[in-house]
């Protein structure tokens, strides 16, 4: 079977189903509505979240997760994983669907990994809560991943604190720990921003590897629309609160609608000729 | 306009010094721009903060418009050099208003009518004098940008020195401030360097592009031919194909080089 019959067959029965998700925060100055409607599935495959600051790309992430805050309030027709409904789940509940059945990597691993705490221990500590098993079983595992995540040296970076790591190996960490526990899917939350562009290669060959062999399903949050269209199978493109469009990413050239268009065109390209960019005129109808 | 030899630059004493900058020497001619690329680490940005007289411990020779300088610098030398940094948030003070941080250099270099040049800078680019009484919380990331940008603008230098100036930005505001960049530059016969991670920003915005990697520049490129993809090194090659999008392929060949 060709990649889109898998996809196909996938969405028949998805992994993830998201329909009519809303997300609002009450401030002072009013409700903002942060995340408006937005519906998808996802199957086995890796879908590109893309949008500008405040788009909404990231609540959408954390309201899967149930990880909005109050005064935040999330409604939703469904977000069910499986066989699982997660927008009625009890938070006790939801507990064990993170980092079990749903991971999530972070920008920055400098502030998602514990200062005073060995790397491994950490990695160690994933494993354990969710898999019941002994120091030594789980010890061993860490080490496994951490090779898994390309390490070169697993035993000396499992007993580094975090900051003895560049940017790069704390991000393979942050990938080993989410994985560990072996979930159904990853969130990746601007995963590479932070790193260099030959690291973030690498990386995310760390995350396309071990998105295809494990089966898992993959959302990539991002506000670089040619690394999404390189990277993901599909896209979700994200303006004021809603989806304004998807497509396959193979086929982003020809988006219709026209933020995606204005954002695609005022990127500036290294062979490009052009001597000035052009801009994005925003359409109030766009938010409405 | 800026001729940089043998720059070096040293942090720290002794085993725990690190050599930041090495050999480093470029010319860029009054009126044009030069862009300095690289990862993090690679030195460009301490190449910029030297030219600046933000760094005052490095050897070798840097001269503007003709003029030796040493390690510190006049007052004076900021009238015709100003620099833009990358975090527009961090860049204005939060509690004054955008009349008092366009006037300030006005006041440190005694010059008069000064409301007169600050709604003229604000034109320049692209705000309203109604920016004046507003204060930086008040305004987008793009704004702020502008506003930097208009106070580095405000001494009318001959150089400006952008260190990453849109990288916190959206891209649909990095088009907005680098087409401005770019007509300030033509307007004012401005000349630039410009350090940037990225490099579709140097080849977009910059006639030579320095690419720098772990202290070292390892090649001096024209804009076309970065554009046209022919680097002669493969540092820069391996940079360009990265930059390019995701490619499975060419992450396995990712090779880590080191800089002689």
């Amino acid at each position: 079977m060709d990649e889109t019959g898998v996809a196909e067959r996938e969405m028949a029965e998805p992994l993830l189903d998201v329909r009519d998700l809303d997300v609002t925060f009450e401030t002072p100055a009013g409700v903002v509505h942060a995340v408006r409607g937005v519906s998808f599935a996802l199957g086995q495959e890796r879908l590109g979240i893309v949008g500008e600051s405040g788009s909404g790309k990231t609540t959408v992430g954390r309201a899967i997760l149930g990880l909005i805050p109050k005064p935040g309030r999330v409604t939703a027709e469904r977000i069910r994983l499986r066989e699982l409904e997660l927008s009625t789940l009890a938070p006790k509940a939801m507990q064990s669907v993170r980092g079990e059945r749903i991971s999530m990597v972070m920008q920055d691993p400098k502030y998602s990994l514990n200062p005073v705490m060995r790397v491994g221990e950490q990695i160690a500590e994933a494993y354990r809560l969710h898999a019941r098993a002994g120091r030594k079983e789980a010890e061993r595992r860490s080490l496994e991943m951490l090779e898994a995540v390309r390490i070169r040296d697993p035993e000396r970076v499992f007993h580094a604190y975090p900051h003895e790591l560049s940017g790069g190996m704390g991000q393979r960490v942050m990938i080993a720990m989410m994985l560990i526990p072996g979930p159904d899917l990853l969130i990746a939350d601007e995963p590479t921003s932070a790193l260099d562009v030959t690291v973030q290669m690498q990386i995310l060959a760390i995350i396309d590897d071990m998105v295809k062999e494990r089966g898992m399903g993959l959302i990539f949050i991002s506000h670089d629309l040619n690394l999404v269209a390189s990277f993901c199978d599909r896209i979700l493109i994200m303006y004021a609160g809603r989806v304004v469009e998807q497509c396959r990413a193979a086929e982003l050239h020809r988006a219709q609608h026209p933020y995606t268009r204005g954002l695609l065109a005022c990127l500036p390209r290294i062979d490009g000729e052009r001597a000035v960019l052009e801009t994005l005129k925003r359409d109030p109808a766009w938010a409405s | 306009m800026i001729a940089v030899r043998d720059l070096n630059v040293r942090f720290g004493r002794g085993r725990m010094a690190v050599h930041a900058v090495k050999d480093v020497g470029f010319d860029v001619p009054r009126g044009r721009s030069f862009g300095l690329v690289g990862e993090s680490g690679s030195g460009k940005s301490t190449v910029l903060r030297a030219i600046a007289g933000l760094n005052p411990r490095w050897t070798g020779e840097i001269s503007i418009d003709g003029e030796p300088q040493g390690p510190r610098r006049a007052s004076s030398f900021y009238k015709s050099l100003q620099m833009v940094f990358q975090d527009p948030f961090g860049s204005l003070h939060p509690r004054h208003t955008i009349d008092h941080s366009l006037a300030e250099p006005l006041k440190i270099h005694r010059i008069r009518d000064r409301e007169q040049r600050v709604v003229s800078a604000l034109k320049d680019v692209g705000l309203g004098p109604d920016f004046r009484f507003r204060y930086p919380h008040q305004l987008s990331g793009g704004q702020r940008q502008r506003v930097a940008i208009a106070r580095a603008m405000i001494l009318e230098p001959a150089v400006l020195l952008l260190d990453e100036p849109t990288s916190a930005l959206d891209v649909s505001v990095q088009a907005e401030v680098l087409n401005l960049l770019a007509a300030l530059r033509a307007r004012h016969n401005l000349t630039f360097v410009l350090v940037s991670h990225n490099l579709a920003v140097v080849a977009h915005m910059c006639e030579r592009i320095a690419v720098m990697n772990r202290g070292r520049i390892v090649e001096i490129l024209e804009q076309a031919d970065l554009r046209a993809g022919r680097a002669r090194t493969p540092y820069t090659q391996q940079l360009l194909t990265a930059s390019r999008g995701y490619d499975r392929e060419a992450a396995r060949r990712l090779v880590e080089i080191h800089a002689a």
